[in-house]
This record gives structure tokens, sequence and C-alpha cells, in this order.
């Protein structure tokens, strides 16, 4: 895909301020034969990702390494917070490896610790400045779609280890990506733990992230906006509610499954105490008893790798929303791009009809020379001069508003294919796994009620 | 008094099982059984007995005649009856055919009970009765009068509450005709009780109703003195043996009612888990409905997702029928069981207290007067024909819940095999690469080569199958022998050219 000239700036240097919609497409290949190397290696269809590596440039050379990132450890901290109130937070230890090429031995380069809401930061600066990308999402902020069993507090253990992995997750994914692995803000996520936030904060992105209020109004009333976009929104909106529904159910059945398993353990005590009045049958019934308990305590396990297969269709279901973001812009940009049209024409017009003299339309100029008496030809002429250079400097805009639209419908799209691809290929490995632990749960079941059943036998 | 020899002609009586033609051999019965070339006139009326048994109130007709049972049901369950030791039988009752009579009082199910046997006290060798629940209890009484010193098999529950369970279904009759089945078959094991008149009638008359009018109560000597067993004696010691038992029967009870009480909670929350599976395995449908790629793995998951629903309700259902109602029979059994027993305690109790008397009485009689003599007698013959039954009994329990546990294990591997079934037949479609689908090119004997372009896969069960492809050569249209495969999902195929 061609790229925009490449914009060293954001990536070298704590980021200047930049014309919202200048879409910063990603480097040009950087400089060195290492990096031409690695560049091969960039992946698009996310082996890297699930092999914990990712790309990243070094704040040394331009060359490009390759480098391990792992979420390893949640801790549980206290502090004060903007309030300046006790609370408690749970803290992950990044930790950065490079690998070196010759001897793929890993060397920790780099190791903090974040708490979520600095990754919801760095997602939110991500946002704003690749509105054109497909941003991979964070791990749920708190517990939903839980069954009964499992803990909806999000200081349980669980819920946290969950959660560590959904972090990691989401680092790979960015590292992973072939423009947003190269973004300095990440770089120093991941390198500089104090004053990360504040240097965050200097890029001023939260003033160029677009109001909710302007995109809403943007979907309603843009006219022309790219079909596939549109399509997209649909799809986006679909996937969203059928994986919520999804995961509602599925957590339904994870509770009517338990049950199921668990009311057989009973079997286990009350054979036991009958084998106790029999004679012959009573080591039959005591160790088939026995296979009951094996059985019913055998859940616990399925269910929590079942818990895996619903964070891989949560994050699907959070990629939705990200999916609908880069169709908002898009939808944005347009309407933007109409109004801009809009206003153009009209101040095209409004000059023909000063210079001709000749009021087509209603306007308020009109009505006052109406009722006021004409406006004297100087004034006139100084009129049509202002519009005259309104309207050039109004026809410089639109042609690049023109092409930035058509830029970021050219890069977002094609990211928007490559996610296609990422998720195709993740949502089948997702079925896949899904289905051989459905087998395994097949096989357990099937060899516990032969073992029983051979037990029943000998009575 | 346990039964001894049944009283006949000396020609006639139990046959060995090797002497006698099987009872279902050929339909005819004018073949008499144990030599009698020469069908009688009543032999011949025995095969219409199927509709003119029927004494139906206000004239009602039977659903429809009752055509024999097949051949090979009826010597299967007669094989699975065929269990004790080398003993000889010659005594055959099965119930089936259960059909539904309509009438303007009421309506009702009869079912079929069909004899064979070369019992002297049945005159013919073959009978064919039709009878109703309530002729079953009848006779279960009868038996409980007649044979007070015996254990009486269950019935199936009596009543059934109207709104919740429709006394029709098929299900419920298909239940309760194999709980009659199994009540007779019981009968027809017992030694003594086999040979109970009521037990006769029931099987053979043609007009029940009639009989039971008559109130023809044969019964035995023990029978009625022992009916006429007044309560109120205190028992001074029951035998520890009867006592074990009795201790023995509580907390057998108490157990399967547990197991009851589990079994039915079991299938409570798998019909939940049914009833939420019904609704996941649809919204993957639904999801495949808006993806492209993703949408034949993902109805796959959908279509697995409801075999495994219909291999649960299977299960379910099974468990409902054959398991539970088996339990509780056996409660019923048991408590059938403590009233015997507390009847032998009475007796015992009599003739304690009848002893004491005599031992009090001033009269110093070398001898024990006869009714005290008598008292002992019953207790002898209770207390010996009760432990001969419960020995009968803990034997066919022992056996009986062999089966049913390792039915119960066995439906449920079943569910398991049919659940792994469906989800092993999905794994190729999940993993089938999309390509682009071609139609192979074959080449005829005269060519020597093929170009193979077709990489369709896997396949959904019962769907045509389709080919999994996995390393295919694009192959020299020049060389001589070209070997490539396909895999099925079944078999490899080599070809040669």
């Amino acid at each position: 895909m061609e790229q925009a000239p490449p914009d060293l700036e954001r990536q070298w240097q704590p980021a200047t301020l930049e014309p919202l919609g200048h879409t910063d497409a990603g480097l040009q290949a950087a400089v060195g034969e290492e990096a031409e190397g690695s560049r091969d290696e960039v992946p698009g269809d996310g082996t890297e990702h699930a092999l914990g590596l990712g790309v990243l440039m070094t704040e040394n050379n331009f060359g490009l390494k390759k480098i391990e990132i792992s979420v390893s450890e949640a801790e549980k901290r206290t502090g004060r917070n903007a309030m300046n109130m006790q609370e408690t937070y749970t803290a992950y230890l990044i930790e950065t490896r490079s690998v070196e090429h010759t001897d793929g031995q890993s060397v920790l380069t780099d190791s903090l610790w974040r708490r979520y809401s600095e990754f919801e930061l760095l997602r939110n600066y991500l946002l704003v400045y690749y509105p054109h990308i497909v941003v991979p999402p964070l791990p749920e902020k708190r517990a939903e779609f839980v069954w009964h069993k499992l803990s909806a507090d999000n200081m349980d253990p669980d819920f946290v280890e969950r959660r560590r992995i959904g972090l990691e997750n989401f680092l790979l994914r960015v590292a992973s990506h072939p423009i947003l692995c190269r973004d300095k803000i990440f770089y120093l996520f991941l390198t500089q733990e104090g004053n990360w936030k504040e240097t965050v904060n200097e890029t001023g992105f939260q003033l160029k992230a677009d109001s909710r209020l302007k995109a809403l109004n943007a979907t309603f009333r843009v006219k022309n906006p790219d079909k596939r976009f549109t399509e997209l929104k649909h799809y986006s909106d679909e996937l969203q509610s059928v994986i919520s529904h999804l995961l509602r159910v599925r957590a339904r059945v994870a509770d009517r499954l338990y049950g199921v398993y668990k009311v057989h353990g009973n079997y286990g005590r009350v054979f036991s105490e009958w084998s106790a009045i029999e004679k012959e049958m009573g080591d039959g019934l005591q160790s088939a008893g026995h296979h009951m308990d094996v059985y019913a305590s055998s859940i616990d396990d399925i269910l929590e790798d079942e818990e895996h297969y619903a964070d891989q269709l949560k994050e699907y279901l959070f990629y939705a929303e990200a999916l609908r973001a880069v169709c908002r812009k898009h939808e944005l940009m347009q309407y933007d791009l109409e109004m801009a049209a809009q206003d153009l024409a009209s101040k095209k017009q409004q000059c023909e009809e000063l210079a001709t003299g000749t009021v087509r339309t209603f306007s308020l100029k009109g009505m006052t020379t109406k009722l006021f008496g004409q406006e004297t030809p100087e004034q006139r002429e100084a009129r049509i001069k202002v519009l005259e250079e309104q309207i050039n400097e109004g026809e410089q805009q639109l042609k690049s508003k023109n092409l930035e639209g058509r830029e970021f419908v050219k890069n977002a799209w094609a990211d928007i294919e490559r996610f296609k691809e990422q998720k195709n290929h993740d949502l089948k490995e997702a079925l896949i796994s899904y289905a051989v632990m459905q087998i395994s749960m097949c096989k357990k079941g099937i060899q516990v009620w032969t073992n029983a059943k051979e037990c029943f036998s000998k009575m | 008094m346990s039964g001894g020899p049944p009283k006949g002609l000396p020609s006639t009586g139990p046959h060995s099982l090797l002497d006698m033609p099987h009872p279902l051999a050929g339909s005819s019965s004018e073949e008499a059984v144990g030599g009698d070339s020469t069908p009688s006139p009543d032999l011949l009326m025995a095969r219409s007995f199927g509709d003119k048994d029927l004494i139906l109130p206000n004239g009602g007709t039977p659903a429809g005649t009752s055509s024999p049972a097949s051949s090979s049901s009826l010597l299967n369950r007669l094989q699975l009856d065929d269990d004790i030791d080398g003993e000889t039988r010659d005594l055959f009752v099965t119930v089936d055919d259960p059909k539904k009579h309509v009438c303007t009082m009421e309506t009702y199910i009869t079912y079929r009970i069909t004899t064979k046997s070369t019992r002297v006290e049945f005159d013919l060798p073959e009978y064919s009765v039709r009878r109703r629940y309530q002729d079953f209890d009848w006779l279960r009484n009868k038996l409980e009068e007649s044979q007070p010193t015996h254990l009486i098999p269950p019935l199936p529950e009596k009543f059934v509450v109207k709104g919740v369970v429709d006394r029709f279904s098929e299900e419920f009759v298909e239940t309760r005709r194999k709980a009659l089945d199994k009540f007779l078959k019981r009968i027809t094991d017992h030694p003594v009780l086999s040979f109970n008149e009521h037990f006769n009638v029931f099987l053979t008359a043609k007009d029940l109703n009639a009989y039971k009018r008559q109130g023809m109560a044969l019964l035995s000597r023990v029978g009625e003195s022992v009916k006429h067993v007044t309560g109120g004696y205190k028992l001074r010691s029951r035998p520890l043996e009867f006592a074990a038992i009795g201790d023995y029967l509580d907390t057998f009870a108490l157990k399967l009612g547990t197991i009851d009480r589990i079994a039915q909670r079991i299938i409570k929350e798998e019909i939940e888990y049914l009833v939420e599976l019904r609704e996941y395995g649809p919204v993957y449908s639904t999801w495949s409905a808006l993806e492209g790629e993703l949408a034949e793995p993902l109805e796959g998951v959908s279509a697995c997702i409801g075999n495994c629903s219909t291999a649960l309700e299977e299960l379910t259902d099974d468990m409902t029928e054959d398991f539970l109602p088996v339990l509780r029979e056996y409660i019923l059994y048991s408590d059938s069981m403590k009233s015997v027993l507390k009847k032998r305690d009475q007796v015992q109790a009599e003739y304690e207290a009848k002893l004491e008397a005599v031992a009090l009485r001033k009269e110093d009689r070398p001898k024990v007067p006869a009714d005290v003599e008598k008292c002992q007698d019953r207790m002898e013959c209770f207390n010996a024909d009760l432990k001969a039954d419960m020995e009968r009994w803990q034997s066919n329990k022992r056996q009986d819940f062999r089966q049913l546990l390792m039915g119960m294990a066995d439906r449920n591997i079943q569910y398991y095999e049919k659940c792994l079934m469906a989800w092993e037949s999905i794994i190729p479609l999940l993993q089938e690469k999309p390509e682009a689908k071609l139609a192979p090119i074959w080449g005829n004997e005269e060519t020597t080569w093929c170009l193979f372009t077709t990489t369709v896969i896997g396949g959904q069960p019962g769907s045509q199958p389709r080919y999994f492809h996995e390393d295919f050569f694009l192959l020299h249209p020049i060389a001589k022998h070209n070997i490539f495969s396909v895999r099925t999902s079944h078999f490899l195929i080599f070809f040669f050219f």
C-alpha cells in the first residue's frame, strides 16, 4: 500500500500539533538492510502476534528489531487517586525482551509497571492519531457475561489473570500491526515508566479528538458516504449484537452444565452409604461412587478452559466498536467535505449574483437591498473581491479535503482488509479450539461412565 | 408349605426345555404339547381368544384385533428371564400390545397377556387374554391375601396426577406395560406364587370379572389362619436375622429414595441445560448469515450443537422412562416387604403369647396344646417362606440393579459418543482452507496426466461427502506415472496413471 511521505516527527520527537485528518499512514521502510529484511516479516496474519513477538523501532537506530512483549505479573496496589482518596488498583508488569537474531536468545531490555487506566490512555491516543486503523481493543473493564460461579469482582484473582492475558494480547496486537508498532508513544509506553502520562498529554490529543456530538451529527446528515463503509457499519452493529447474544447464552449454558455435573456428585455419597449395607454389591457401588465424584469435579477445569473461548469472542465484540469508529471517522470527513462543497457552491452563487446583479435565490442581502436600497458599486466590488478570495481558499481546502478523504478511504480500507483476514483466521482458530475442548469433554465423559459401568458390572 | 409337586396326571407335568418344542415354534397351535396329536376343539378356540376374551362394559369394542407378538421380541424377552441356573422353565408370561378402549363411562387401556405353559394346572398350552390395570391390582390383592407369608412383587403406581401426566401417552403406557410385565415375570419365577390359583385364573379366564364376582377365595389353610391373626400381640424378641432384614430394608428404602431424588434432579438440570442449548445453537446460525468465509464453519457449529441437543433429549427421555420407574418400583417393593415382616412379627407374637398363656396355666400338661402347636407351625412356615423369599429377592435385586445402573452408564456413554462424533466431524470443516473450487478434469486410460484442482473439504455428516485436500501436486503432463492422493473423510484414494 502506498504510504504518505515519512513523517518522522511523530515518531521521534514529542509530537507537534498537526491538523487533524492528516493521515499519518506510517513510515516508509526505515533505513537499513536489517530493516528491509525484518519488514518483510512484519506480519499481517497475526502469526507473530501469536508467538508474542512484535516489531519495534529502537531509539538508537532506525533498524527494526524483533522483540518479545509480555505482561507477566499483576499486583494489587494502593495509592491516591486524582481526588486524593485512597484507592486499590491492580498494576501489571510489562517486560520487553529483545530477541538477538543470531542465537535467538532474548535479553530483558525494559520492565515497568502500568495500570489499566494507562492502557486506556494509550488506546485513546492511538484512536485519535490513527483514525483509519482498526485499533485493537482492550479487555473489558468490568467483568460481564458472567455465569454464577464466576466472580464479577474486579479484584478476583481469576478475573485479574484473564485481564492480564487480555492486556498482553492488546500489546501484542499493537506491536504486530505494521503501522501502530512504529508509534513513539507506544514505544515509550513500553520503555519509559515515569512521565509517560505527561508525555502523552502533551501531544494534546484530547483536544484533537472529534466530539461525539459532531460525529453523531455527521452520521445522520452525511449524504454520500462510501457504500462500503455504510455496509461495514451495519456489519459491525450486527456483529456486536450477535456476539453479545452468543456470550449471554453461553454463560447460561455454562451455568446449567455446571449444575448437571455437580448434582452427579451426590451419587458418590449415596452410593457409598448404600454400599455399607450391601455384601456383594458393596465394592462395585463404592468404586462407582468414586467415579461419580471424579465426574462432578471435572466440570471446573472444563468451564475454566471455556472462559478462554469466551474471551476470544469478547475481543471481537470489542473490535466491532473499533470498526465502527473508523466508519464514523469516514462519515465525519465525508460530511465535512460535503459541507465545504456546499459552502463553496453557495459562495460561488453569491458571487455570481453580485456580479450579474440578479438575485436568483432568496438572500438576506437581496432583502436588505430591496428595503434599504442598493449598495454602491464600490461596496459591491469590495464584496465580490472578498468572496473571490474566499472562493479560492475554499477551492483549495476542498481539494485538500478531497485528497485527505480519498487517502483516508484507501488507507482505512487497506487496514480493514487486513483486519478481515485477521478476524477470519482468529475466529476459525477459536472455533477449532472450542470444538477441541468439546471433544475433550466428551472423551472424559465417556471415560468416566465407562469406568462406572465396569464398577456396576462387578456389583 | 412352599409349593409341593403339582398334582396332576403322571404323564404330564413340567417337561424339560429340551424335550418340549419351543413355545414359539410354528404358529400352528394345533400342535398339542406333550404328545397329543389330535387338536381338541378347545385348542382351536384358544386361537380366537384374543377378542372374545374381552368383556367390555357397555359392549365397547376393542380398538382393534391383536396380532401375535413378533417372534423375535417375544424370544428376546423370554431369553432375558431365562437366567436361572439350569432350572427348567415351564411357564412363560408376557405383557404387550396395549390398546385404548373408549367407552361412554370411561377410557382405559388393556394389555395382552400371553401365557405359554406345559404345566398341568393349565388346560391349554397357550393362552391370550386382555387385562387392565384394575385386574392386576385385584390379582395382587388376592396374592397378598392368599400368600401372606410371601413377598409379593410391586405394581407400578396406581394413581397418577391427571393434570400432570398423560395417562394415555405412549411413554406412560409403555413404562407401565414394562412394569406390569416385570410384575408377572417375578410371579412366574416364584416357585410358590406361580402356582397360585388366582394367578392361574388371571392368566387364563375369559371372563375375569365373573370370577371376581364369585369371590372364590381359595385360601390355603395357612392363608386363612394368618388372615385371622389379630394384632395387638407384643413381640418379645425378634430373631436377629429378621431384625437385620428390617434394618436393611429401612436403610435400603432410604437410600433408594435419595437416589430417586438425585436422578430426578439430574434430569431436571439436564432439561434446563437442553433449553439453553436450543437457544445457543441457532445464534451461531444467525452469525453465520453475516459472514463470508466464516459462514460455513459457524453454520457447522450450529448444526453440531443441534445434534448434541437431540442426543441430550434422548438421554433425558430414556432416563425418565426406564430408570426412574424401576427405582420407584423397588421402593414400593421394600415397603410391601416391610408389611410382610410386620405380619411375621405378629404371628410370632401370637405364638409367644399363647405359649406364655399355656405356661401360666396351672395345668401342667406334658404336651403342648394343639392350637399352640398350630401357631408354632405357622410361625416356622412363615419364617421359612420369608427367608427363602428374601434370598431370592436379594439375588434378583442384585441383578436388577446391576442391569439398571449399567443401563444408566450405557445411556450416558451413548450420549457422549453421539456428541463426540458430532464435534469430530466438524473439525475438518473448520480447518478447511477456502480456495478456488474447480471441477477435476479426469483423464482416461490413454492420457497420462490429470490436473487436479479441487480442494473442497470435509462435509457435514449425512451430506454429500467432499474431498479433503492436503498436499496436491500439479502433475506434469508428460510423466508416465503420476501419483497423487485425495483423502476423503473416510479413506485414501491413490490414483495411478
